[in-house]
């Protein structure tokens, strides 16, 4: 009798860490709707509740009312897709740090199993949910009047940088669940990307803060990820400095995300 | 035929966890194809063991080899032979029986006929048919241990380890355990086992090594034990060799 030896495969490992990731998610559809929910009921509650009164602030010179309400869905539209990449991205933290608090990481790192994979499929999975949850999210902006401006080309770059965002945050979030001591935690730290998508431009135009918070609100990501968003869905010409700042951010925020997602998955912790 | 090449030879092993030190030189050579029980009381170094064998944790110094494979310097070969069960549940709370098995399968790249084969082979062995659409999440305690030891078997490990794997079961689920474990040992594999119970490495295994205080004060077959200590159970072994004046273990030295 002799066992089994693979050579590694980390692509084909990705793979099935992926497929079971996937099912995951269809055995657990109330997380997913979850996900869906929360940005479309912020949606609802910052345009039917604060949309009438901001959205003539916004810089539209729109009356209070319906002209209000309109311009404010116009201009928190891009923000709430945002935060809904946020929200996934949080629930796979804890997705992950169930993995780690349970008996399933020993096993996986007692395999031939790259961390890349492992890590990975939750990354993938995280994707596939993102981009389903924002085009959901994105639907029922279009329901209450939203109007994009995109034309074929803007969609594609869209639905790149769109991928590319949820890539960055869920590989953070997963360093996250990885060094999580536990679920409880792995799920409070992300709200700081839930948090920081308000403090950027998405919300109301930065020239309404005061010194200081205006000052973090145009030097952090959120601010050019949304402005990227925004171009894109509006349609016409995007600011380029913009598109290539939030861009670097990203990639950058993913590296950093992986590079701590790995060596905290090694870190040599006695058997679970 | 009998391999030349000990299932896990360990020599010097010394393991602290900062000023803590939980093994303090073990020396101790399994043979392929019997049972090994690490006796110990809690905090004994039982797991830390385990864990350094299963390439989870590195050891301080001393060496730690499985089939002649050093765990450290070669832990991708070691991987590939070994496969452990630990005391947290293991399975996937969402997958199906079956698929929790197919995933294993499928990360040690099992071909797809051999997969499914497998797969079908450990339910039904295992006495998992009537759950296999079942998630790990609907189990009961028993079947779960069951799934996850069966998850654990899937790419025929070489040298499984098992962390405590009866704790929590009742009698019958134990016993049900201790056969699927003679009957992996009759296929060829070596298991090492942790346990609180000494009546299950009592009738389990071939040879017990006792683990006290960072040490290993004895390794012998549980007959062997009993004759040296003139006991009549393991129970009388295990109080004689750990805190044999009733003092406490001895403070560990800073290091």
């Amino acid at each position: 009798m002799t066992a089994i030896a693979p050579a590694p495969a980390p692509a084909r490992d990705l793979v099935t860490m992926t497929r079971r990731s996937l099912t995951r998610m269809r055995r657990y559809p109330s997380l997913t709707v979850m996900l869906v929910a929360m940005p479309v009921v912020l949606l609802l509650l910052f345009v039917y509740v604060f949309g009438s009164a901001i959205g003539a602030g916004v810089g539209t010179g729109a009356a209070p009312g319906a002209a209000g309400r309109a311009a404010y869905l116009d201009y928190i539209t891009p923000a709430i897709l945002v935060l809904t990449a946020s929200a996934v991205a949080q629930a796979t933290s804890i997705n992950v740090a169930m993995d780690m608090t349970g008996g399933v990481v020993t096993r996986l790192r007692t395999m031939p199993v790259a961390p890349v994979a492992v890590l990975g499929g939750h990354v993938v999975g995280a994707l596939v949910q993102t981009l389903l949850a924002g085009a959901v999210v994105l639907g029922a902006a279009v329901l209450l009047g939203y109007r994009p401006g995109a034309g074929p080309g803007d969609w594609l770059a869209l639905v790149g940088f769109f991928t590319l965002l949820a890539f960055t945050l869920t590989w953070l979030t997963v360093a996250m669940g990885v060094s999580a001591r536990s679920v409880e935690s792995a799920s409070n730290t992300p709200m700081v990307l839930l948090l920081l998508p308000f403090l950027s431009s998405g919300f109301v135009p930065v020239e309404t803060m005061p010194a200081a918070l205006r000052w973090f609100t145009e030097h952090q990501p959120f601010t050019p990820v949304n402005e990227t968003v925004r171009g894109l869905l509006a349609g016409g010409a995007v600011d380029m400095p913009t598109v290539l700042s939030a861009v670097a951010w990203c990639v950058g925020l993913a590296s950093v995300g992986w590079a701590l997602a790995r060596r905290s998955y090694r870190r040599p912790r006695p058997i679970g | 035929m009998s391999s030349p090449t000990p299932a896990i030879e360990i020599a010097g092993l010394r393991k602290a966890f900062g000023p803590q030190t939980v093994l303090d030189g073990i020396d101790l050579t399994v043979p392929t194809g019997t049972v090994t029980a690490l006796l110990g009381p809690n905090g004994a170094g039982k797991t830390t063991t385990v864990s350094v064998l299963a390439t989870l944790l590195p050891a301080d110094a001393g060496t730690a080899r499985i089939l002649g494979y050093d765990v450290t310097r070669h832990s991708q070969e070691v991987r590939r032979r070994i496969g452990v069960t630990g005391q947290l549940s293991a399975v996937d709370p969402l997958l199906t029986v079956a698929e929790n098995l197919r995933l294993v399968a499928d990360l040690f790249h099992l071909p797809r006929r051999a997969a499914g084969e497998r797969t079908s082979y450990l339910i039904e062995r295992f006495g998992l048919a009537d759950a296999a659409r079942k998630q790990g999440q609907q189990l009961s305690g028993g079947m779960r241990r069951k799934l996850d030891l069966a998850m654990t078997l899937v790419a025929r490990p070489q040298v499984v380890f098992l962390d405590e794997p009866t704790t929590g079961l009742d009698p019958r689920a134990r016993r049900d355990l201790w056969q699927l474990v003679r009957e992996v040992v009759a296929d060829g594999a070596t298991v090492l086992l942790t346990t609180q119970y000494l009546d299950e490495a009592d009738r389990l295994a071939d040879r017990v090594a006792v683990l006290y205080d960072g040490r290993l004060v004895a390794h012998d077959t549980p007959a062997g034990l009993k004759a040296a200590h003139d006991a009549g159970s393991l129970d009388d072994v295990f109080l004689a060799l750990t805190d044999p004046d009733g003092t406490g273990p001895r403070t560990s030295e800073v290091a």
